[in-house]
């Protein structure tokens, strides 16, 4: 009935896991009475859980990632105390219980807070930089978004419900086959990938169209924003390399339902096949990850160094190139795997090539604030920490783009510190400066200053301290993912890594309150004008937090920086332009599909990864029942009153009238 | 008054209709948008199928001591799958353009002839693949044989999914007419089963012809 699932799978006897679980259940339960009792159910169920509003969507997707960044940050801590501790000793994770740690640490951080962080960003952002409406495809964006949130669901359940995977963030075989890994951690896994990844390639189909076939008048594409082409350069690069990752996983899946041999050691199965798919796919995620950051970057340093973007075309080229060299540097991933110095070496040089522009990108971010009458905000001191943490993991990465030395250096904790090194430095300050750029925007007051630098300086510090011994380490010959180990020299520098972690931790801590001070003071930091930082693109021509429609009348664009030059046009003339003739919006309709059929994906997930058969069978019923009921719809979209759209844009357009007149009085 | 209802009784003009609403700004019709976006899914897809190609020529020779294609491949069997195939792509442009002209005679006919053609192709390669496990040459024996299968049935399973997309389709004109969404339907439902016969073209050559060949 039941499949291999008991009451075995509970891990009672391990008070660790158990113990976090419970903590997990209890918050959520007090998060699911709290919000039941305060009567917001249907307030959720109606605006936010069945939205269609690219907005809202952006902004539950952030949460998401917040959310799992300190269920990973939990199992990041445990590690760096681990090794701390387990100096000749076995430390207090049991070697079964650290593997499911670093294994759940990476899989959460990459697929379930930096994915859904800038696929957050790109959905919130992008649309009001286009200066349209929503995204091509709005119900499958929620879709994709609840499908992303089972996956992150599936990889929690597993904390109590049965194991996790014991094989690192990608299941390598053999150890993931089925004769290594008898138990269903593999399988929470791959199914929890496979169902979170569906909804990521929806994500790109509906970006890729978005930017490419939706625009306001006159926005052509050497006129989009930064942010706009690099989150065209991403989803292009998930429209390309997801659906390697789905067929890799499907066939490690095959072999361990079916008994096939892809990736066995016999009858004639091949393990290194695995290795150069799943890269593949992992290596052009890893610019997935990093272009939109690059974006958020361009956006920021641009803003407040109040000059437009320095080398706008050069910037677009290389973030192009970088998304079609993506695709040419997996094998240096696995150069110890003996494909000859050859392959070997035109990998090498193809990921320092890689690199010439990504160099291009640090020089225009540099020449953008020379000369520019910089702000230091929260936003930018993220960019700064960023170009200069990150130059220094690139050139590590670039080191181990040698194959000689990356033979030396593969799989040792040099290794972890250079990706961590540009994915912390990269990727999470991107996605930090990306938050407290755009959160008045989302939400129409700005988070504090002062909290947001304080948070900032300890997570820089605590990054350096954290990750600098790390290197030192992987020199001295530490490799990766050891439970205990008793070489003297290597405990001193694995203490001051546990320190670093611990003023991240802090950081964390003080992102929180930052949060929790803003909104208490949130009237002293209210965004009346849409346009708190002055702003050079389209969302900042729109009020804050945007209505539902983005904007009253599409905006009409005629270069580059469109908002700046609105502006500029305004203070010409010492007024707002004429106020447009407004007509009825036509907007689509909420709808709780996406939900419905991720509460499907859910069981069935959990089905396929307990063998429960019958249950497979209904949920997948369920979910193409779910889509027959979406598409016998008669009525897909609402209308917005003229009049009601008028309200809106006028009480906006009276906030910028005063703010303008306010700055014509001060000059 | 939506767009589809506007665009419902409006003959031929459907397909230029633009949209007053949220998505294109009037800029450009949803026609074009659907349309554009499923070329991407079936890009992505057809990605998902070179990652399955390259796997089954890695593996092509990896037959552990089985049976390999010249033992096994059937090519009189496949030639009759491949016309059932290319026969059903043909009767399925029929149906596109009965949709488009409203015609249910001939939409209603070429769809369950395409849904004749499809689930012959699929009662043939199902007898084959019975066949092959039945002769101990099942996914389970050789590499070889794991990515056959793999690479085979993932395109069947595409037109498993296409059959039960087929039907859905003729129950929904059947139940709310041919209207614009459901026209964009059609569309997309063309773009996929024309999209599985190159797939099919591909694979029938390097898998059937190449390895019967060898």
């Amino acid at each position: 009935m039941l499949g291999k699932l008991s009451w075995a799978a509970i891990p009672l006897d391990q008070p660790i896991p158990l113990f976090a679980a419970a903590l997990v259940g209890a918050a959520l339960f007090a998060v699911l009475a709290w919000v039941t009792l305060m009567g917001w159910l249907p307030y959720l169920w109606r605006e936010w859980i069945t939205s269609v509003d690219h907005k809202r969507i952006g902004i539950m997707y952030v949460l998401l990632a917040m959310v799992m960044l300190l269920r990973g940050f939990t199992d990041a801590i445990m590690m760096r105390s681990q090794q701390a501790l387990a100096f000749r000793s076995e430390g207090y994770l049991p070697p079964d219980h650290y593997d499911q740690i670093f294994s759940a640490h990476g899989t959460l951080m990459i697929f379930f807070v930096a994915m859904p962080f800038v696929i957050g960003l790109m959905n919130f952002v992008m649309p009001l930089q286009l200066g349209i409406r929503d995204v091509a495809f709005p119900t499958l964006n929620s879709v994709s978004f609840w499908l992303t949130a089972t996956g992150a669901l599936l990889v929690n359940i597993s904390l109590v419900v049965g194991e996790f995977a014991r094989t690192g963030w990608l299941p390598y075989p053999p150890l993931s086959e089925l004769t290594y890994s008898p138990g269903v951690g593999v399988d929470y896994y791959l199914w929890a990938l496979q169902i979170s990844g569906v909804g990521t390639l929806l994500t790109g189909i509906n970006f890729v169209t978005t930017v490419l076939k939706i625009h306001a008048p006159g926005m052509t594409y050497m006129r989009m924003p930064m942010f706009c082409w690099t989150t065209l350069a991403s989803n292009l690069l998930i429209v390309a390399a997801f659906p390697i990752l789905t067929a890799t996983l499907a066939m490690l899946l095959l072999d361990r339902y079916l008994g096939f041999h892809f990736f066995s050691n016999e009858a004639g199965g091949n393990v290194m096949m695995f290795m150069n798919l799943i890269w593949a796919w992992g290596h052009p995620e890893v610019y997935i990850l990093i272009l939109p950051a690059f974006g958020i970057f361009s956006e920021v340093i641009s803003t407040f160094s109040r000059k437009p973007l320095f080398g706008y075309r050069s910037m677009v080229m290389a973030t192009m190139a970088i998304c079609l060299l993506a695709f040419t540097v997996w094998l240096h991933h696995f150069f110890t795997m003996g494909a000859g110095a050859d392959v070997n070496a035109i990998f090498g040089i193809a990921s320092m090539i890689i690199a010439v522009p990504t160099g291009v990108k640090v020089f225009n971010w540099l020449f953008t604030m020379y000369g520019g009458r910089i702000v230091y905000s929260t936003a930018i001191l993220w960019s700064m920490g960023f170009m200069v943490t990150f130059v220094i993991g690139g050139m590590t990465g670039v080191l181990l783009a040698v194959p000689p030395a990356d033979f030396l250096l593969h799989n040792s904790l040099f290794l972890v510190a250079h990706f961590h090194n540009v994915i912390i430095a990269g990727v999470l300050f991107g996605a930090f400066a990306g938050y407290n750029y755009w959160f008045p925007k989302a939400f129409g007051f700005r988070l504090h200053e002062g909290l947001g630098k304080a948070s900032f300086w300890c997570w820089i510090i605590g990054f350096y301290v954290a990750f600098m011994p790390l290197y030192v380490l992987g020199l001295m010959g530490m490799t990766r993912r050891m439970q205990h180990y008793d070489v003297a020299a290597w405990h001193p520098w694995l203490l001051i890594a546990a320190g670093g972690a611990a003023i991240i931790l802090l950081g964390i801590i003080l992102q929180i309150a930052q949060l929790a001070v803003s909104i208490r003071h949130r009237e002293a930091l209210r965004d009346t004008t849409g346009d708190p930082w002055d702003g050079r693109s389209l969302e900042w021509a729109t009020a804050s937090p945007p209505p539902a429609f983005n904007f009253a009348v599409l905006p009409r664009v005629e270069g580059e920086d469109a908002y700046w030059r609105i502006k500029q046009r305004a203070r010409q003339r010492a007024g707002l332009a004429e106020e447009p003739a407004y007509t009825a919006i036509e907007m689509p309709r909420n709808s709780p599909t996406g939900f419905i059929c991720a509460f499907f994906a859910t069981f069935m997930g959990f089905a396929l990864i307990w063998h429960i058969w019958w249950m497979v069978a209904v949920a997948a019923l369920g979910a193409y029942a779910t889509f027959v009921v979406f598409a016998w719809r008669d009525r897909v979209e609402y209308m917005i009153p003229a009049d009601v759209v008028a309200r809106i844009d006028r009480a906006n357009r009276s906030a910028r009238s005063e703010a303008l007149a306010r700055m014509q009085v001060a000059s | 008054m939506s767009a589809f209802d506007a665009a419902a009784g409006a003959g031929p003009s459907w397909d230029r209709q633009p949209t007053a609403g949220h998505a294109a700004g009037g800029l450009v019709s949803k026609r074009i948008i659907v349309g554009y976006g499923f070329w991407i899914f079936l890009l992505s897809d057809i990605i998902m199928f070179s990652a399955f190609f390259a796997t089954y020529a890695v593996l092509a020779g990896a037959t552990a001591g089985g049976p390999g294609g010249r033992e096994l491949f059937d090519l009189h069997n496949v030639a009759i799958e491949t016309a059932c195939l290319l026969l059903s792509s043909f009767t399925c442009g029929i149906a596109s353009i009965g949709a488009r002209a409203r015609r249910g005679s001939w939409f209603y006919g070429a769809m369950a002839a395409t849904l004749i053609l499809g689930a012959g192709f699929l009662f043939l390669e199902v007898r084959e693949f019975a066949g092959l496990v039945a002769r101990g040459a099942g996914p389970t024996r050789s590499a070889f044989l794991s990515a056959f299968f793999t690479l085979v049935g993932c395109h069947g399973l595409h037109v498993t999914a296409g059959l039960l997309w087929l039907l859905t389709m003729m129950a929904q004109v059947f139940a709310k007419g041919y209207r614009a969404d459901i026209l964009r339907r059609i569309l997309c439902f063309g773009l996929f089963w024309h999209t599985l016969d190159i797939i099919w073209v591909a694979l029938f050559t390097v898998v059937y012809l190449m390895g019967a060949g060898q």
